[in-house]
């Protein structure tokens, strides 16, 4: 048998192939494991909407547990999405008045906070909130009601969690997003009064006048619409993070992390899409 | 190789010998390339208090929650109250469920309710006729039975983890189950309290006629309310008989489990 010396070229050149051959390959398989693990969230995420559909139109709705829902949603959103308008009406009217002063425009100030609350900043800024606080808290919730074994206790006493957790709070979080934002436009458009006068003099009445002269009834629609959307998207993927969440207690903060990031994100993207539709349609 | 060093002992009541209420065959489970459950076969007669110890990890807590369908195994036959509980649809599966109670490790009530509504929860779903005063009055009777009557209107999270597992026992009993799943009843808690647990867990046999099956590392809980004792080791039944026999038994393994506490 043939002897070869490990130090000779020829060899070295095998080895260094052969450990960057292992090397590439278990990089392939990670970034294979990475796209079939994204697929399966994907496909798990398809199948988790699926079951919310199915489970929201059958026969057994948990109406008392979803009237709770809202109550937590809704009523204890209140302050943080009034507080959150009212100053987002006053930096966007203190903020734009010198550019509309140079153009001798400032006249059309209330008008133009109108439209800017209504068809983008107060469905964006009111569901980013929310998914901060909702998306935060049900991925919380029921990521610690899994790893605490509560669903599963749910599940043993013949109640399907799926409809007492998650078809409540998706629909309640539907229906008080769309509610939240129109508080927060109220709000935004009292901000807006408020920053006019800061700098200048205007009437309660000569400000809103002006505000509702330029915005018509097909302002609202796109942005209430779009508003329903972003509150499903919220409850879905809060309930779906918290819900699929891991056994250990590090999941509870990954799983309600995760569910502000992703929900976030998918508001801005549900928002693009809803901004072209709009742009087409009208 | 396992070693079965006496074959299924009855419970003591013997009306009750060889009545089976949950019958187990070739069971198997892995998660991933991990095998927790190897082979295993086990039977529960009626009115028994069945205690399953092994080491934590050997797969005791993953054969309870395949008797009521929180886990599929990957092979083997589960028949409960005669219902093979693999093949059974959600609607079936649910109807079992109602017959068996099952107390978790941490007790699992729900955070955002008061014990009262906690026990409300499963009854008002289960028997769904009862009027308002029979749901009170069983609510009452069953924190009576667990000696907390006091704790109606508090939080899980004012409660000792005793009381915790006393009030996840009374939501279990609640809708009169005729098999009862305890997982490591007694972990986590001073052995005062675990004396008691393992005493409400008798007196609920008693009182309810349950079938049991008891899920422990605790050997002074498994000598209070075993009838029989199953040592699983490694995904299988390892031993099976009662206290005395397995005590008296010549093999290492289950002379070092028995001795030590």
């Amino acid at each position: 048998m043939k002897n070869f010396n490990p130090s000779t070229p020829v060899i070295k050149a095998k080895t260094y192939a052969t450990k960057q051959s292992i090397k590439l390959s278990e990089k392939t398989l990670q970034r294979k494991e990475k796209a079939s693990g994204f697929l399966l969230d994907v496909g798990n995420m398809a199948s988790f909407i699926g079951a919310i559909f199915r489970e929201t139109f059958s026969t057994q709705f948990e109406f008392k547990e979803f009237l709770r829902q809202c109550f937590q949603i809704g009523n204890k959103s209140l302050p943080l999405v009034a507080t959150t308008g009212a100053i987002m009406g006053v930096v966007l009217t203190i903020q734009s008045r010198p550019v509309l002063v140079d153009f001798g425009a400032v006249s059309m100030l209330p008008g133009m906070v109108a439209i800017s609350m209504i068809r983008e900043i107060g469905p964006v800024i009111t569901a980013l909130i929310c998914a901060g606080k909702i998306g935060s808290g049900m991925g919380a919730e029921l990521g610690s009601m899994k790893v605490s074994e509560q669903i599963d206790a749910m599940e043993v006493s013949a109640t399907n969690p799926m409809r007492f957790l998650v078809v409540t709070r998706v629909l309640a979080a539907t229906l008080m997003i769309p509610l939240l934002v129109i508080f927060a436009d109220t709000l935004g458009f009292f901000g807006s009064w408020l920053g006019v006068n800061i700098k200048g003099s205007v009437s309660f009445t000569l400000f809103f006048s002006q505000a509702f002269s330029t915005i018509e009834f097909i302002d609202f629609i796109p942005a209430v619409v779009k508003s329903f959307f972003f509150g499903a998207v919220i409850g879905i993927v809060g309930c779906y993070k918290g819900y699929n969440a891991g056994r250990g207690t590090e999941s509870v903060g990954l799983a309600a992390n995760s569910a502000v990031v992703l929900s976030s994100l998918l508001v801005i993207v549900v928002d693009m899409i809803a901004v072209q539709i709009t742009d087409m349609m009208l | 190789m396992t070693e079965i060093h006496s074959q299924t002992a009855a419970p003591e009541n013997s009306a009750a010998i060889h009545e089976r209420v949950v019958e187990i065959k070739n069971l198997r489970k892995s998660f991933g390339s991990q095998e927790v459950l190897k082979n295993l076969s086990l039977e529960l007669f009626k009115e028994e208090n069945l205690v399953v110890l092994g080491k934590s990890g050997s797969g005791k807590s993953v054969l309870i929650k395949c008797m009521v369908g929180l886990l599929f195994p990957d092979e083997g036959e589960i028949n409960v109250l005669g219902k093979d509980v693999i093949n059974l649809e959600r609607n079936e599966l649910n109807e079992l469920r109602k017959e068996i109670g099952f107390l978790f490790q941490g007790a699992a009530l729900y955070d955002s309710m008061t014990v009262k509504q906690n026990l409300e929860f499963p009854l008002k779903r289960i028997h769904k006729k009862l009027s308002q005063k029979e749901v009170y009055d069983k609510i009452n009777t069953a924190l009576e039975n667990v000696g907390l009557i006091d704790a109606l209107h508090k939080m899980p999270s004012q409660l000792s983890g005793g009381m915790r597992k006393r009030i996840g026992l009374a939501r279990t009993i609640i809708v009169d189950p005729k098999i009862m799943l305890y997982d490591e009843p007694t972990t986590g808690l001073d052995p005062i309290t675990s004396d008691e647990i393992s005493r409400l867990i008798n007196d609920v046999q008693k009182k309810y006629h349950t079938s049991s099956i008891i899920i422990t590392h605790d050997l002074d809980c498994a000598k209070t309310t075993g009838n029989r004792i199953v040592m699983l080791k490694d995904g299988e039944v390892y031993a099976n008989g009662s206290l005395k026999e397995l005590e008296n038994s010549p093999d290492e393994w289950i002379k070092s489990f028995l001795s030590k506490k």
